[in-house]
């Protein structure tokens, strides 16, 4: 059975489009990860999945259960995380799970097992109040009240935003651990590098999936190399390489630029040496396999070209 | 009954580690109560007034003293002479002269009539009328008991003035009034208050996405108010009488009874409010100014309402605070039981059904 399938959702504020029709279908067990900038429509369609919203138009069912219709019966049976910390900020840590517990009619030491990687991070402070938590803490604390009923399925909108590297990595090898136990977790991000941690995920930007696939099968459908290119200044590399004559697309990516040349056969040497002429100094040119923020990038493009 | 359990000790906790809460919750009630008994009274106490006694006989002699002994007044001059009444006027020494005319004890023996001329100083209009009604009724009382006068002239007004508060104390009807301002205060205000706070903070969102029923998120707010209000109610009671010296003449089970009605009609009025808005500020304001002011100036707390025009006596009609503080008059002052005010409680009940049922249906089970 699909733990969630969406069939041409639709969402309007007034006259602001958030969605406009968006399909797609999550397998039992499956983490599935909606990548897209703010205001892609993320959060409308997680409080859609979620019973919260209804959408104009379009169907949405979690396992088997419509989300207009079986409101009722879907919040029995799902965990959600939603963008901004909603927990009490003036409970404490052990108060908040225990009163999650009871809103569900169980205890925390029923499902204990399940949460206990999670929550064993932050045992030691279960007397602090969840308003003095750090940002990494306070996320792990939403994740085990989510959790505290077992859930069939878990959404999360945007659980690492405003948390450091090193949180994030923990958190994301938690949901790793939840796929274990069968759970199917939804969840979204802003972060291109946290798509391939997912197993499928869908890129969506300003109200439309461009495209849903696995993070592997996603970069290799772009089917054009990427080059990874540095010098002593980010920004004039990306000044002088987008007056280039045989540049296709040209993006800042931290230290370095991502280029993508017009001509796939085009020589390394000479992009080289008209960066030579340009006075760039330490130049490093490197032929890699483009990421998932490439081709989120380069999808962007031919969305925007296919509009006009 | 597991997540009612939870939901109520959750609401305990955010109660008790919120100052602010905790001060419109316990101290409000116990300042407004002192406030309203000791401040804002209409009954006078040590009244500066002078005497001019032009007979200076044994009858005049005993007024004075009688007036001395009332504790209303404080005799602090003696006059002689006509010009002097002026002066000490001008100078605000006093706010009343008294003025017995020669012959005093003489001209009751003779005639049975002797007059008493009372002087106030009407600059401060309504103390003056207060002071004059107090001296009228002093006067009244001594010459019924010491003279054995039969009907005197004044004796029908002060009695229907006098009625169920005979020494016109202001905090027999500063009680009442309070009572109610402070149950809907912290009823309605305090739930609004907290229930919107949850949509606020987006805690709503995480409760509307589980099981819990609206009628459960609802009922499992408002419970530690009950009980919370319910305490305040017994500690107005308690304060009224044994720092303001207010008996309740009535049942105390009957009055308890009532206000629990009240409180409970208070609260779901709050759950309306809150069903209105998703912002703690505009809950706060719309309690204040929609429950606060009504309940203060358009009762019958303060300003009597027969005395207002036509359309502000319909909106005291409307008001349900009117109809409990004539319930808590009823029991409170004048005693009486719940035939008397079976017709009050009704339109109480009335009201608690109506905001339920608006509330149920207003309340979102979804974002808007």
């Amino acid at each position: 059975m699909l733990s969630v399938s969406a069939h041409e959702l639709k969402k309007n504020y007034g006259a602001v489009k958030a969605l406009k029709g968006i399909s797609f279908d999550v397998s039992e067990g499956e983490i599935f990860g909606f990548i897209g900038p703010d205001g892609a429509g993320k959060s409308s369609l997680f409080r859609i999945l979620t019973t919260l919203l209804l959408p104009d138009a379009g169907q949405a069912s979690v396992c088997g259960l419509d989300v207009v219709k079986d409101y009722k019966k879907i919040r029995k049976i799902i965990g959600y995380m939603p963008g901004k910390f909603s927990l009490y900020q003036d409970l404490s840590v052990e108060e908040n799970l225990s009163f999650f517990a009871s809103v569900f009619e169980t205890t925390i030491e029923s499902n204990y097992h399940l949460i206990k990687e999670i929550y064993s991070h932050i045992e030691p402070f279960k007397k602090r109040r969840a308003g003095q938590l750090s940002g990494g803490m306070k996320q792990k604390l939403a994740l085990s009240c989510a959790l505290i009923h077992k859930p069939n399925v878990l959404f999360m909108d945007e659980p690492t935003t405003g948390i450091d590297a090193v949180s994030r990595k923990e958190f994301w090898s938690m949901l790793k651990g939840l796929k274990k136990e069968g759970i199917s977790i939804v969840v979204s991000t802003p972060y291109m590098d946290e798509a391939s941690l997912c197993d499928r995920v869908a890129l969506l930007q300003d109200g439309i999936i461009l495209k849903t696939d696995t993070p592997n099968a996603i970069t290799d459908t772009i089917g054009k190399k990427v080059w990874a290119i540095s010098s002593e200044s980010v920004y004039k590399l990306m000044c002088d390489l987008s007056g280039y004559g045989g540049c296709y697309s040209v993006y800042p990516f931290g230290q370095m630029v991502h280029y993508m040349p017009a001509d796939q056969s085009e020589e390394l040497t000479l992009v080289e040496n008209f960066l030579k002429e340009r006075n760039h100094r330490n130049i490093s040119i490197e032929i890699i396999e483009p990421t998932v923020e490439d081709c989120f990038m380069e999808l962007m493009r031919i969305n925007k070209e296919d509009k006009r | 009954m597991r997540s009612f359990k939870g939901f109520v000790i959750k609401e305990f906790y955010h109660i008790f580690r919120d100052k602010r809460t905790l001060l419109i919750l316990f101290a409000m009630p116990v300042l407004q109560m002192l406030l309203f008994g000791y401040v804002i009274t209409n009954e006078i106490k040590n009244a500066r007034i002078a005497v001019w006694d032009r007979s200076k006989d044994v009858i005049t002699q005993k007024i004075t003293d009688k007036l001395r002994g009332s504790g209303y007044f404080n005799v602090v001059l003696e006059i002689d002479n006509e010009e002097e009444i002026e002066q000490v006027f001008k100078k605000g020494e006093v706010k009343e002269v008294v003025v017995f005319e020669s012959n005093f004890a003489e001209k009751i023996g003779r005639e049975g009539v002797a007059k008493i001329n009372i002087i106030a100083d009407a600059s401060d209009a309504n103390t003056a009328n207060l002071v004059v009604s107090y001296t009228s009724a002093v006067i009244n009382d001594f010459t019924v008991k010491e003279l054995r006068a039969v009907d005197p002239p004044m004796k029908i007004n002060t009695e229907t003035r006098l009625l169920y508060n005979p020494e016109m104390k202001g905090v027999f009807m500063f009680v009442p009034g309070t009572m109610a301002m402070i149950l809907i205060l912290i009823s309605a205000l305090l739930t609004s208050v907290a229930i919107v706070r949850e949509k606020e903070t987006g805690t709503m969102e995480v409760l509307l996405v589980s099981p819990l029923k609206p009628s459960q998120i609802i009922i499992g707010k408002v419970t530690p108010y009950v009980a919370l209000s319910v305490i305040n109610a017994l500690s107005v009671i308690l304060l009224s009488r044994f720092v303001f010296g207010l008996p309740v003449q009535g049942s105390y089970t009957l009055l308890i009874t009532e206000c629990v009605l009240f409180i409970i009609m208070s609260l779901s009025l709050g759950i309306l409010i809150s069903t209105t808005t998703n912002s703690q500020q505009v809950a706060m304001m719309l309690s204040m100014v929609a429950l606060l002011l009504p309940t203060i100036m358009l009762s019958g707390f303060i300003f009597p309402i027969e005395n207002m025009p036509f359309w502000l006596q319909v909106v005291c009609r409307i008001n349900p605070s009117t109809y409990f503080i004539i319930i808590e008059k009823n029991i409170m002052l004048k005693g009486t039981g719940f035939l008397s005010v079976w017709k009050e409680t009704l339109v109480i009940l009335g009201y608690t059904l109506l905001f339920i049922g608006l509330s149920v249906k207003k309340f979102n089970v979804r974002l808007s």
